[in-house]
């Protein structure tokens, strides 16, 4: 029997699942060895589960979807959280640092209508899951690396080195040495290929942090490129704003100050 | 004679929605098509970010149309700081967004939108039986995607494009290297609308007020006005004298209207019915070939509408490569005044207002962003609503995947008008 997945999503954009449908190369190959048993965004089928695997997109932020997650990591053998929202709670945690009252109130006419938590949480704040894959968005290939892997039954090859290790593979010059642009490749996790230095641009830190950042150093260099503590406190606080590193980050310097 | 439909979650569309219809006889008795996708508050936290954040910000509104956010939010910047960009800056923002407009419409032709008419659950299904016609939209995906990589850096969420202009701008070479894909890709979308003309439509036409973006000499991407065929005329500025946006109960979006009027309808069919002779003469005489002279009207039809619009996208795109000389710099200068600016852009699904106050450090103090499907979401019921009557004889599944396909002929972003769908019909 072929393994049975699920594609699912919370609060997020839909693009990290899409990522699947943009493996144009490859979608048939791997539809070929799976089967799609629910994935909504793309079919009309419903099979039960459980499931073999869940790639689940998205962020927790309200009181239904965390009864919803329940259910689905009860129903399925592997839980996969994919994109920053699912594993960072996504740009949607913005909210975890302001009156989510006043927020309502600014978008909404009639803020009685609306039910939210105050928070956007990840994936794994509410139930166990057995393999984050990071990115805003994903990137494709890793996506295929980590189903193929985890349908072998071996650990997916998913680097947790930084952007700057992927920056010398590609022979991008370092933006910040070279021209002073202010990057957050040192403590960003790898997985995009180094693109924004590739394109003449500081990374922002769509992967979130990579395994053991230091970001204090990273806060001094950036300094001596007359950054300001605002500024440095916004680029941690965008898509993976939640993630504890840059949470601690951006809180030690906002204190500070 | 009562009878209830249940969907539970309505499929191939990108975010979360729910419909409640309720039949008695042969009337719609009540309905209800709510989103209850989990707001994400754009709005609220746009505030006191800079205004050189917004297109990077406002992206992760939509994965299906991250250019429509940059270049709605990099108009509106560019306008409330008085800095223009135009020449090859301004056709490469046009050659990107042909990429995005390829590859957000033949997902939707192709996976999301086709199945229904041949009956299939999804592409996947159909590939079982349709091999070569699913590949034949992959490729075509993937030359769209393309473009969008090579310009943006990555196809979703691209990391190049800024207020100004780019990071980074490309080589000839690198355009070159994309012609011949995109010469085949051109007569793959003309075969792909002959293909999807041949399907069979439902006998049904709205008198929809249609409203899009023009300009005086092109198909839009990002117009200069806002017009629609009852007589609105309007600068990008005049936005909220003519249109507002209301809150209703069973959704997390808010319904946008027209304040004397109501419902309107934004996307393929409205840009279509208001700019066919802004099409290449080959693209009208296709139209009018598939029976589509000068505008359609029939929602099950905008997936030929889509598909002429791809073939221009492809068309457009080889203009634009074979015009290219590399601009002397990526990007104009900016620098932050203190401002109102309004932007507009015609994303995949249709038009797409923001509109920012920037304070005189750069800092955003209001933001409002008015998306496609927020603003077909009337346009959507009152679909329903039309399309009821004289079809209860249909039997229960056949009724509900038309009215599924109805929903889907608009090609909603759920995630952008802020995010569920859950069909239920009910008759009594």
């Amino acid at each position: 029997m072929r393994p049975k997945l699920a594609v699912l999503k919370f609060a997020s954009c839909d693009g990290c699942q899409l990522s699947l449908l943009d493996a144009e190369d490859e979608l048939l190959d791997i539809v070929g060895a799976i089967d799609v048993a629910y994935f909504p965004e793309a079919s009309r089928e419903y099979i039960d589960g459980p499931y073999d695997l869940t790639l689940i997109e998205g962020s927790v932020t309200t009181e239904h979807d965390r009864e919803r997650l329940r259910k689905i990591r009860d129903d399925t053998a592997m839980l996969v959280s994919i994109g920053a929202c699912a594993t960072a709670g996504g740009v949607q945690a913005l909210k975890n640092f302001g009156d989510v009252d006043e927020f309502v109130r600014v978008v909404y006419a009639e803020p009685d209508y609306i039910s939210t938590l105050s928070t956007s949480t990840p994936i794994n704040d509410h139930v166990k899951v057995d393999f984050e894959l990071r990115g805003c968005p994903i990137d494709k290939y890793q996506l295929i690396e980590l189903i193929a892997a985890l349908l072998a039954g071996r650990k997916p090859n998913i680097p947790t080195y930084p952007v700057c290790v992927e920056c010398k593979a590609r022979g991008n010059p370092c933006v910040m040495v070279a021209h002073g642009t202010p990057c957050l490749g040192p403590i960003t996790q790898a997985g995009c290929g180094a693109i924004c230095p590739a394109y003449n641009r500081g990374c922002y830190g769509c992967f979130g942090p990579s395994e053991s950042p230091n970001t204090d150093s990273l806060e001094t260099w950036w300094q001596g490129l007359g950054v300001t503590d605002d500024e440095w406190i916004r680029t941690l606080r965008t898509f993976n704003a939640g993630a504890p590193t840059f949470v601690e980050a951006s809180t030690r310097t906002e204190t500070r100050r | 004679m009562s009878r209830t439909i249940n969907v539970d979650y309505l499929a191939r569309v990108e975010g979360e929605g729910a419909m409640y219809l309720e039949i008695e006889g042969d009337l719609v008795k009540d309905l209800q098509f709510s989103i209850f996708e989990p707001p994400r508050f754009f709005e609220a936290f746009m505030r006191g970010r800079h205004f050189t954040e917004a297109p990077d910000l406002t992206a992760r509104i939509c994965g299906i149309c991250p250019i429509a956010y940059q270049m709605s939010a990099v108009a509106a910047m560019e306008d409330a700081i008085d800095v223009t960009v135009d020449g090859q800056l301004h056709e490469l923002r046009r050659l990107i967004y042909c990429g995005e407009w390829i590859e957000s419409h033949v997902l939707h032709v192709y996976m999301l939108h086709a199945p229904d008419f041949l009956g299939y659950q999804s592409a996947i299904h159909m590939a079982a039986d349709h091999a070569d016609i699913v590949k034949r939209g992959l490729r075509m995906k993937k030359v769209g995607n393309d473009v969008v990589a090579l310009l943006g850096g990555r196809e979703i969420h691209p990391i190049n494009v800024k207020v100004g202009g780019f990071y980074r701008v490309p080589t000839r070479d690198e355009l070159d290297a994309m012609t011949t894909d995109l010469e085949w890709a051109y007569e793959a979308a003309i075969e792909t609308a002959r293909w999807v003309a041949q399907f069979h439509f439902p006998d049904f036409e709205r008198p929809y007020e249609f409203v899009s973006t023009v300009h005086p000499t092109q198909y839009p991407f990002m117009g200069s006005r806002i017009v629609s065929d009852q007589g609105i005329d309007i600068s990008v500025e005049e936005w909220n004298d003519v249109f507002e946006e209301l809150h209703v109960e069973r959704s997390n979006a808010l319904h946008a209207r027209i304040k004397a009027r109501g419902a309107y309808h934004v996307g393929p069919m409205a840009r279509y019915s208001l700019n066919f002779d802004k099409l290449p003469a080959e693209l009208q005489a296709l139209g009018a070939e598939l029976g589509i002279a000068h505008e359609c009207r029939n929602p099950y039809k905008s997936i030929i509408v889509r598909s002429i619009e791809v073939a221009l996208a492809y068309r457009l795109a080889l203009d634009i490569i074979d015009r290219y000389e590399p601009p002397s710099s990526a990007a104009v200068p900016v620098t932050a005044t203190a401002g109102e600016g309004h932007g507009v852009s015609e994303a995949p699904r249709g038009l797409l207002y923001h509109r920012y106050l920037i304070d005189a450090g750069g800092l955003i103090t209001d933001a409002q962003i008015t998306p496609p499907t927020a603003q077909n979401q009337l346009s959507i019921e009152e679909d329903l609503m039309a399309y009821v009557p004289g079809r209860t004889h249909l039997d229960d599944d056949t009724l509900q995947w038309q009215l599924e396909q109805a929903i889907r002929a608009y090609d909603p972003c759920i995630s952008c008008a802020t995010h569920f769908l859950d069909l239920t019909v009910r008759r009594s």
